[in-house]
């Protein structure tokens, strides 16, 4: 041991290692093994360009993909009493809850934004599965009722993108509650007449699957996502037999009368626009990537706490696009 | 008593040695043991006051589940007359695990529905142990939809490990039903109260448990998770169950402080299994208080009432 070894020589290594290209560049798509390119996987929106295989997506990329230009505004959730039960396992929940925020630079397991997509006013929500398997809990849902509420104020659909292990059992018995909670909110918007539309993402399970995720108006599911209350293995352990191929996946689900459709996150934004102008009463909508509203005063893009306006801001087809679309726009908005 | 649970074991030998002493004397007339068994019984009754005073929450979760305390049957043959059972979701089947239908209480009419365990090893297999398949939930839902067609209020007795975790159940929609189930509770023109009688097992339970008013037996449980779930999860050790008991807060004394529960109903010393009679008694008089209070109440105060009871909840945490 000397100052070479300990010192020197580290030092030398980091220097390297700076120049070195990021480790995280390339993912292997668990499904094909595939070596994919990051940022073609993330203009992918997280999908195997070879297999099709759909990866965990985050929410915030999400709907950088989902909404006009990338442009969204986050609505505040209220927060919850944190640590409701001092609750401590091998770790405190606390302990637990700052891991997982420094992981996923979240501050929980759900993300509520409003803006448009294709020109319609939407609220969103979408589920962290990096954040404690985007278990529910109660600021889940808070956010899924303030998502409501928005929905409600602004008179628009809601659209909730769902992926969770279940209920949060470090909110014991108060996790559990979020399951008549959420109901509650999605009466309001029954009896507010405003669309619900789920997305069922890879993978929602437990309690949420038996709330807010099965209780949509219209029932859409990521290909392949698996979608249950009760997990194989434990079934496999409760019944002692294996499961077929395919078990409480997407397209089984579908078979079983239980989902609308399977679609492909990439034609996922087409088809909510499509469904949801027609719940709605709209126009159709005009095909091809729209161009931010056009009545976006820059006002409003600082207000939004995350603006993304990607490199691709100016899509092909563009100018023509919006101009064929301004009479159904307007048309709507006399409407409204 | 035929069955003592693990912590009562101590009591077990105590009544035991009583019981042998009383046989002696029946079998020989000579013999006076009144004396030694009086006082094995005052033995035994304090030993019984001092278990029971403070239960440790996995304790609790052992009587809640006891083979012998009253089950959802019980309840139904006791509390009510005319009770006239009414099957099947109209759809796939009858599911035994659920009972329900419509009964008269103190004279009034009202549909009941419950999990029923069974009792013994037959009917425990035909009620699959009080696991409902969705064919139970969506019976319940049929039959709320009934009781709120004609007016008619709804007590749900909730009794259950947990919904079941089939292959046939999941195909059919288990996770739906569940949602549907809870849906409907909370669209209910008539007063609806929930009771937990033993078990309150997640999802299973909450398809039944969102009501105006739930009420827990003292010595009831009601979690997100059994408590061996959790353990295998979060401890990865299936026999740190009682840790995680503790750490769930699952008994009805700290379900009434999260505000969970509104009220909890005292059951006789050492449990519900120990004087079923007085269990029911005591059932009964809550049933009877609560729906006194919900019977004031229009349809859409009743709706909203029990909306803003679940928005609620979560407001104080188990300090306050």
């Amino acid at each position: 041991m000397n100052w070479i070894s300990n010192y020197v020589r580290p030092t030398i290594n980091s220097i390297f290692k700076r120049s070195d290209v990021p480790d995280n560049l390339w993912t292997k798509c668990p499904e094909c093994g595939t070596m994919l390119f990051h940022r073609e996987l993330s203009e992918n929106q997280q999908v195997c360009s070879n297999c099709d295989h759909h990866m965990n997506i985050t929410p915030r990329d999400r709907f950088a993909a989902l909404f006009d230009g990338g442009i969204f505004t986050e609505v505040k959730v209220k927060d919850p009493i944190s640590d409701p039960l001092q609750f401590r396992d091998q770790k405190k929940y606390p302990d637990r809850m700052r891991a997982a925020q420094k992981a996923t630079g979240e501050k929980e397991a759900m993300l509520v934004a409003e803006g448009e997509i294709g020109r319609t006013s939407i609220v969103a929500a979408a589920q962290d599965f990096s954040f404690m398997a985007g278990s529910m809990g109660m600021y889940v849902g808070n956010a899924f009722i303030a998502g409501v509420e928005r929905a409600i104020a602004k008179k628009c659909p809601f659209v909730m993108f769902s992926a969770a292990g279940g209920a949060r059992m470090q909110e014991g018995i108060l996790s559990l509650m979020q399951m008549p909670r959420t109901t509650v909110a999605i009466e309001m918007l029954r009896e507010a007449n405003l669309p619900y539309v789920v997305v069922l993402t890879h993978p929602t399970t437990g309690g949420v699957t038996a709330s807010y995720a099965m209780l949509g108006d219209v029932q859409i599911a990521e290909p392949n996502a698996l979608i249950c209350f009760a997990g194989p293995r434990v079934i496999e352990q409760t019944i002692r037999e294996k499961l077929p191929e395919g078990f409480q996946r997407a397209e089984y689900l579908l078979d079983h009368g239980m989902l609308d459709r399977v679609t492909d996150r990439r034609k996922m934004k087409d088809e909510l626009v499509t469904i949801l102008r027609m719940l709605g009463g709209l126009p159709p909508a005009v095909a091809g990537e729209l161009p931010p509203p056009a009545g976006l005063d820059t006002e409003f893009v600082e207000e939004a706490p995350v603006s993304k306006t990607p490199a691709t801001a100016a899509p092909k087809g563009a100018v023509a696009d919006s101009q064929k679309s301004a009479k159904p726009v307007a048309a709507a908005a006399a409407k409204k | 008593m035929a069955h003592y649970l693990e912590f009562e074991k101590p009591l077990a030998e105590i009544e035991g040695k009583a019981e042998e002493l009383r046989a002696m004397a029946r079998a020989n007339a000579e013999m006076d043991v009144e004396k030694e068994a009086a006082a094995l019984d005052k033995k035994a009754a304090d030993m019984l006051r001092d278990l029971y005073k403070n239960l440790t929450p996995w304790r609790k979760c052992q009587v809640a589940r006891h083979p012998e305390r009253p089950h959802c049957k019980d309840y139904i043959e006791a509390l009510f007359t005319d009770y006239t059972p009414l099957a099947g979701d109209r759809n796939f089947a009858d599911d035994h695990a659920v009972m329900g239908g419509l009964a008269r209480f103190n004279g009034a009419p009202v549909m009941v529905i419950g999990h029923e365990k069974g009792f013994d090893t037959q009917s425990r297999i035909e009620r699959n142990f009080g696991m409902a398949r969705p064919e139970g939930y969506r019976k319940a839902i049929r039959l709320m939809e009934l009781a709120d067609k004609f007016g008619i209020p709804v007590i749900a007795l909730v009794d259950t490990p947990g919904a079941y975790p089939g292959k046939g159940a999941e195909e059919r929609g288990q996770s739906e039903a569940i949602a549907r189930s809870t849906q409907k509770c909370l669209q209910l023109k008539v007063p609806m109260v929930s009771i937990i009688i033993g078990e309150g097992g997640s999802g299973g339970a909450v398809g039944f448990a969102a009501g105006n008013r739930v009420a827990m037996l003292e010595h009831s449980v009601y979690s997100v998770i059994s408590p061996e779930g959790c353990a295998s999860i979060l401890w990865k050790d299936a026999a740190k169950m009682r840790e995680a008991a503790e750490a769930l807060r699952l008994t009805a004394q700290d379900l009434l402080k999260l505000g969970v529960a509104d009220r909890v109903i005292s059951e006789p010393l050492g449990g519900a299994q120990r004087d079923p009679k007085a269990a029911i008694e005591a059932v009964s008089k809550a049933i009877e208080a609560m729906l006194k209070e919900l019977s004031k109440k229009k349809p859409d105060a009743l709706i909203k009432d029990r909306r803003q009871k679940f928005i609620d909840i979560g407001s104080k945490g188990l300090a306050a």
